[in-house]
This record gives C-alpha cells, structure tokens and sequence, in this order.
C-alpha cells in the first residue's frame, strides 16, 4: 500500500505539472490581447503601448513562463494584469463560497441519490420506484441554470422565502446568514447532480440484488435486509465510489456554473469575468487551484476504493 | 416504502426550512439619516484607481462620492466649483489661478493642500496612466504651487475645457499608496468593505468639509446578469437600480405602484461607423444614403421601446452644444436611392460590418441589414468580440464599417481629429474644433462645437442611430438619486429612505 500510495502521489504531481504547463501555453494560444481590456475608445498610442507593458505581454513567453512558474513554486500567484491585485488572497476569498457550495451540494446530492436510487432498484416494480427512475432519466438532461433560474422564480420572486441571490458582505460571519444565500445554489446543483449519481446507485443496487453471493447468503437464512447490510454494501461501494471523485469534480463545476445565475462571489465569477477581460494570472489562479482540487479528489477516491475493495490492491500492485 | 419517500421529502424540506429560518432582509428598515441604501449595479469596479484601468464601475461608485476634484460635472451636464473656492484666469487664458476650500481634510485625517493637487494632475499625464482623460492635458506646460492654499497653472494655449476636464480628475492625498485598493479621497463617503465579486460599501465621512450625506451608507451590490439585478429590486434586496441595459425586464416595474421608473439623458450614443477613408465611404453621398436608408425611429423602438431619444448626430442634449439634427438625414429610402446613384453606386453595393458579439449590437447589425437590403446594399455581419474589436479596428484601423457605443459627454471634438480610428478628415471641422478650444469664452466654444456638431451631420461622418436612455429603477420611497448618470456618474450623498 506505501509503494502504491507513492507511485499514486508521484503521478498526481507529474499530471499537475502537464497541466499547469498546458494551461499556460493554451492561453497564450487564445487569439486576443490582454491590454485591450484597459483600453478606453479613446486611448491615445502611449496609453496602448502602456496597457501592453502593465500586463507584460511585451515580454517574450519563455520569460513570462519562467516568471509564473517560479512564483508557483513560492505558492505566489502573481498580480491581476487587470486590477494589480494579487491573486491569491481573491482566491482564498472566494473558495469561501466555493468550498462550502460544493461540499453541502455534494452531501444533499448524495443524500437524495443514495435514497432514491434504493428504492429505484428495490421497488422497480412499484409506480414509485418506476417515477424516481423516470425523474432521474429527465433529470440528467437539464441544465443546471435553468433550474437555478426556476429556483429563483418560486421561492425568491414569487413566495419571498429566500434571497435571490448575492452573498451576505461579513462572509460567515453569521452562519445562518450564509446558509440562506447558498440554500438555492446548493438545492439547483444538489437536484442536478443527484439525477446522474441515483442511476448509479440504482444500477450498483440491482446488480447486488441479482448476484450469486446474495442469492447464497439468503439460502444460509440471512433475512433480504441482513444480506443486503453484510454483503451488499461493500460490494454495491466499489462501483459507486469509483464515480463519487469524478461526481464531486462535477459538482465543483456545476457550483461554478450556478455562481453566476445568483451572482455569488465564488471562483466561478470570478473565473468568467477572467476570462472575459483576458486577464491571464486570474485565469491561470482558478484554473491552478481548481486542477489541484480535480485531482486529489481522483486520487483521494483511488485510494478509497483500494481501502473498501481488497481485489483491487493485488491486481494493481501484486501484494498484499 | 412510503418512508423512503417521506426521507427524501424530508430531506428537501429541511434544507428549505433550515436557510428560511432567519428572517428575511429587506433592504433597509432604518430612519431617515442613517439608512443604508442597497445599489444594485452591473459595473464593478476592476480596481480602486481611475489612472489604472478601474472602468467605469470606479467612476460610478466613486466621482463625487469618495473623491473630489476642483471641479464637478453635475448632473444635468453644467460644471461648478467644488474643491476649488475661486479661480481666475489669466487675460491670455494661459494662466489658471485655484485658490482651495478652507478646512477640507482626506479621509486618513491629513489637510488638503496644494501639493496634493498638484500630484493628482502629475498622476493623471503620468507615462504609465490609462486616464481616459490623459489626452485632454496635453497644453499643460507647469502647475506650480506658491502656497499651500493655491494652484497655478500655466498652459502652452488656451483651453476652454480644462476646468471642464478638471472635473474628471480625483484630488488625492499625494503619500496614499496602494490606490488600486484603498482610497484617501476627500468626499462625503469613506470606503467600507469591497468584497470583490459581490459589493462595495461606503461609510458616511463624518470630517467632510460640506453637507454630510443624508444617509450613513450606501452599498453597491455587483450583478453580472441583468436578470439577477431585477429579481434583486423586485425581493427587496436592493433599492435602486443605476442603470437598466435592457429594456425587456422594465414592465415589471413601469406597472407596479412600489416603484419609480425615471427617463433621464445618457450619454451613449449608438453608432454605425463608417471607415470614411476607404470606398465607397469616402463618399459623403454615399454615408448620407445609408443614412437615410436606415428607419432610426423604429430601430429604437424595437430596442428601447418608447425609451431613449433620436438626436442626428454625436451630441446629447445635456452637452451645451446641443442642437436637434434628425432632419439633417431623414428617414426616406427614395431620398437613399438618388443620393446611392449620385454617389456613383446606383445598383448598390456590398460591405463588411465588424459587429462586436455582446448586446445590443447583434440587434442592431441585423436591423441594419435588412434596411440596407431594401435599397440594394448587402451587408455581410462579420462578428468579433469587444478584444478583436480593439486589435482589428481600433488600432490596426482595418475595416470598412462597424458598431459601436461611445459613452462619453462632449466627445464630439474626436471628429477633429483625422487619425481617429473613424478616418473623418474635413480641415474645416479640425479648425473649428481647435478654434473651440482656443475661445475666450463658454459661448464661443459653444458657438463654434455647434457648427461642427451641424458639418459632420451634414457629411454623414458616421450614422448616430440613437442614444441611449438612461433609465434609473427605485423602490418608491426612496428619493433624492441622479438621473442622468452622466458618463456613468451616480452620486449618492443626497439619496434618502422616507
């Protein structure tokens, strides 16, 4: 387990590196001039020529490169090009929002899902169990704004009962506060994400429910709900964890998305206004942060499912 | 199983009933006087600093409020003395003597002098400044302080403008650092908490030299979708609007007793600009044609409804060279077709509109097509986006019509001047322009801004489709807020709760 858990770690530092790497050379690669954003429609020829100077892109790559990637070995960010402002402090800012979005998120889409999909699987045959099926199937094809945007309508607009967006300005502050402003955000990306994950909680449930060791362990007298808690969890797990990491990636990014339809001050705002104006160190800072937090949740859930599942540990590495 | 169902629902409910459970906010409850009021706004500011590409978010949230200059531009586009007491000009005009109000401090506690005032101009003709107003300073040749209460300025020439363009810049404590986010101003508001992405707060000034805000804070909330921004007004989050940009979300208001919709002068024109170096737009036939090919009336009707105003040329009415021009090129596709064949392209031609992608160009470039179309001129809409827009046609000048939209006040000097990306080069107006500038008086300027403002409606320069309105939104119990905006000024210290 130590050698895998180094060689895992090794890999996840040389994806990072890639990715880094890749995420540098592709923005520069965008057509577009990150001066124009300080422009005005009537910027004289020094104002140009200053704007191209203030964000250094009269600087060759190469130097530029060498630059980002020395101030990353230091944990430093570097400066907006468009504000002046570091970006690291923005970004610890607003992973405030960000982290507790995605997380509550997460917890409620596992919650319904984990629910759901069981009685999806264990009731297929009642109306019930075929109507969770069929709202999961819609379920996977909506996106996630426009249930934000349905959200908003209901309980803001129409019956008052929450905010329709923004965050309170003291942070958390006042905990409550916080938790009314993300309630929508958090349900819009909780009902989106747990359409997908019931259908893998209801598919893991049936091929439990269908496998030879249930079906042995009933024969030796275990009651169905027996059977199901001593060996059809470990086993249903193994599948379903495998998609968690990837699921809590989602999440991260379906949280990114719901950030602008309620205006929450979180990395994905602040990745698109980036993105808009061309500022590459903002860019550069979300895209760092967020790749970071892709891929140790993916060998997080690697070593999860190594722990949970015993089978995994000698194919992968030959001993035990 | 009718329990599983019930644990979902539960679930669901919970997480409802958890976030309702804190009352709800409404925007303000305080009495008058110390009332906080919620702004809701689409433009947040990049940074703190006005030479250092903080936008128009800065401008808005700042002019007036946090910062001073010797001068303001009110609200109904007339300029008046503020941190200047008195001036007095030299009889060649090259000469500006300020004398500063008594007892004003900044923010950090420090008086005012001069030298802070010299700084702030030093700041804004700095080599490194994004001022938009940078190239209005050009005549400046020495600012000299002679004591602490008094500024003189000397120019190469006459400038009629400058205490006009005074008014654009900050006066700033000359040792503030980190401008980009802190400020040390001498307004009525000091900066509370900018929490970036979300909002900007600002804190009554209780050293203020003048008449102390009427409320105690004022609190800017950033939107990035205009549809946030309504639903915002219509929960209660914020209580007033400071520029609605599109007009589709107005009739919840318009028919709602609980607030105020007010029809206030932009300044933003909408153009069509021609690239009046090259054919067939060399041709002042030819631009005229266009121009009266293109039904203004009902462009503006599509996009604004009865909102916004037709003005036939690149003046507003709250520019005191004001004159209304819609006649100069009316609407009249026969008119378009003789002007066509005078201009030597009788069967029409074809051309290249660089639209940029975002609102309301696209509209617009579409409506303008099929204008076009109807007196045989095909036009192809090339789309970019607002950064090509700057490379393609602004600085590499490599285009042959575009759209676009121009904020500022008094900007129609740019048409004096030949290397503007729009390529008007009529000496006549570049000497009247200049002349302008060089007047004795406000009534010169005026007299000779006017006569340009009539030339480059007569020679079609560009085609001014309409300009904007400036449309403000309020809860009705609030009052006292500005409704012109101009060039993206809101004041805030006379807005009151009742």
């Amino acid at each position: 387990m130590i050698s895998y858990l180094l060689r895992r770690s090794a890999f996840l530092l040389v994806s990072f590196v890639i990715a880094m790497v890749a995420i540098f050379v592709l923005l520069r690669l965008l057509p577009g001039d990150p001066a124009n954003a300080l422009l005005s429609v009537t910027a004289t020829p020094e104002q140009i020529a200053a704007a191209q100077a203030q964000v250094g892109a009269d600087r060759p790559v190469l130097e530029q490169f060498a630059t980002w990637f020395g101030q990353l070995a230091r944990f430093d960010l570097g400066e907006s090009f468009i504000s002046s402002l570091p970006v690291g402090p923005e970004i610890s800012a607003r992973l405030a929002v960000t982290v507790p979005l995605t997380l509550l998120a997460f917890v409620l889409a596992l919650v319904i899902s984990l629910v759901a999909g069981f009685i999806a699987a264990t009731r297929a045959d009642r109306w019930y169990g075929i109507l969770i099926s069929g709202i999961s199937q819609l379920g996977v094809a909506v996106p996630v704004f426009w249930v934000g945007i349905l959200l908003v309508s209901v309980f803001s607009v129409g019956l008052r009962w929450l905010p329709s967006g923004g965050f309170p300005r003291d942070d958390w502050a006042d905990p409550a506060d916080a938790l009314r402003s993300l309630a929508l955000p958090v349900i819009t990306v909780a009902v989106v994400m747990s359409a997908s994950l019931t259908r893998y909680v209801r598919s893991a449930t049936l091929d439990v429910l269908g496998s030879d060791y249930l079906r042995s362990a009933r024969a030796q007298g275990s009651g169905r709900g027996e059977a199901l808690w001593r060996h059809g969890l470990r086993n249903g797990a193994v599948p379903v964890i495998a998609i968690l990491g990837i699921e809590l990636a989602t999440t991260f990014l379906g949280a990114v998305v719901v950030e602008s339809v309620f205006s929450l001050p979180g990395l994905g705002s602040m990745l698109l206004t980036a993105i808009q104006q061309h500022d590459y160190p903002n860019i550069q800072g979300v895209l760092f942060v967020s790749t970071l937090v892709v891929l140790v949740i993916g060998f997080l859930g690697d070593v999860a499912q190594r722990l949970v599942d015993p089978r995994l540990r000698v194919s992968i590495s030959g001993n035990r | 199983m009718k329990k599983n169902i019930a644990f979902v629902a539960l679930g669901l409910a919970t997480t409802l009933l958890l976030a309702g459970c804190a009352s709800g906010t409404d925007a303000s409850t305080a009495s008058a006087g110390d009332a906080t009021i919620e702004i809701g706004s689409l433009y947040e500011p990049q940074n703190l600093s006005n030479f250092g590409g903080g936008g128009q978010g800065v401008t808005e949230a700042f002019n007036g409020n946090v910062y001073e200059g010797l001068f303001t531009l009110t609200d109904d586009g007339s300029v008046e003395p503020l941190l200047a007491a008195s001036n007095t000009v030299s009889d060649d005009g090259l000469t500006y003597t300020f004398t500063l109000q008594d007892g004003v401090t900044f923010h950090s506690g420090k008086a005012l002098t001069s030298a802070d005032v010299k700084a702030s101009i030093d700041a804004v003709l700095a080599d490194d400044s994004q001022s938009a107003r940078k190239s209005s300073f050009g005549a400046i040749t020495s600012i000299e302080t002679p004591d602490d209460a008094t500024v003189v300025v000397t120019l190469a020439e006459r400038s009629i403008s400058f205490i006009y363009n005074l008014s654009y810049v900050w006066i700033i404590n000359a040792d503030a650092t980190d401008l980009e986010s802190t400020e040390d101003g001498t307004g009525p508001y000091t900066l509370g908490d900018w929490k970036r992405g979300s909002s900007l707060g600002l804190t009554r000034f209780d050293g203020y030299w003048g008449d102390a805000a009427v409320n105690s804070e004022v609190v800017f909330n950033y939107f990035t979708d205009a549809t946030a921004l309504s639903n915002a007004l219509l929960t209660g989050e914020v209580d007033i609007v400071t520029s609605v940009q599109s007009p589709d979300a107005l009739s919840q208001f318009t028919d709602n007793a609980d607030y105020v919709v007010s029809d206030g002068d932009s300044t933003t024109k909408e153009i069509l600009v021609f690239n009046d170096r090259v054919a067939p737009f060399d041709n002042a036939d030819v631009r005229k044609a266009l121009y009266s090919a293109i039904d203004t009336k009902k462009l503006l009707n599509s996009i604004w409804g009865h909102y916004g105003t037709l003005i036939g040329s690149m003046v507003p009415p709250t520019d005191p060279w004001y004159e209304d021009l819609t006649q100069v090129n009316p609407y009249d596709p026969d008119l378009a077709k003789q002007l066509l064949a005078s201009g030597g392209a009788p069967d029409g031609f074809e051309f290249t509109l660089d639209t940029p992608s975002y609102d309301p160009h696209p509209v617009v470039a579409e409506f303008v097509k099929s204008e076009l179309a109807k007196v045989g001129v095909t036009v192809n809409i090339n789309t970019i986006s607002a950064d090509e827009w700057y490379t393609k046609v602004y600085k590499a000048q490599d285009f042959t019509a575009t759209l676009q939209e121009h904020v500022n006040d008094r900007d129609v000097v740019w048409y004096g001047n030949p290397d503007f990306y729009w390529g008007y080069n009529n000496p006549q107006v570049t000497q009247w322009v200049a002349d302008a500038e060089a007047s004795t008086t406000t009534d010169e300027q005026t007299a000779k801004l006017t006569l340009v403002n009539e030339q480059i409606a007569q020679d079609a320069a560009s085609v001014w489709l309409y300009l904007y309105p400036q449309i403000v939104v309020a809860a009705s119990d609030v009052s006292g807020y500005p409704v012109n905006g101009l060039n993206s000024q809101f004041f805030v210290y006379d807005i009151a709760l009742n």
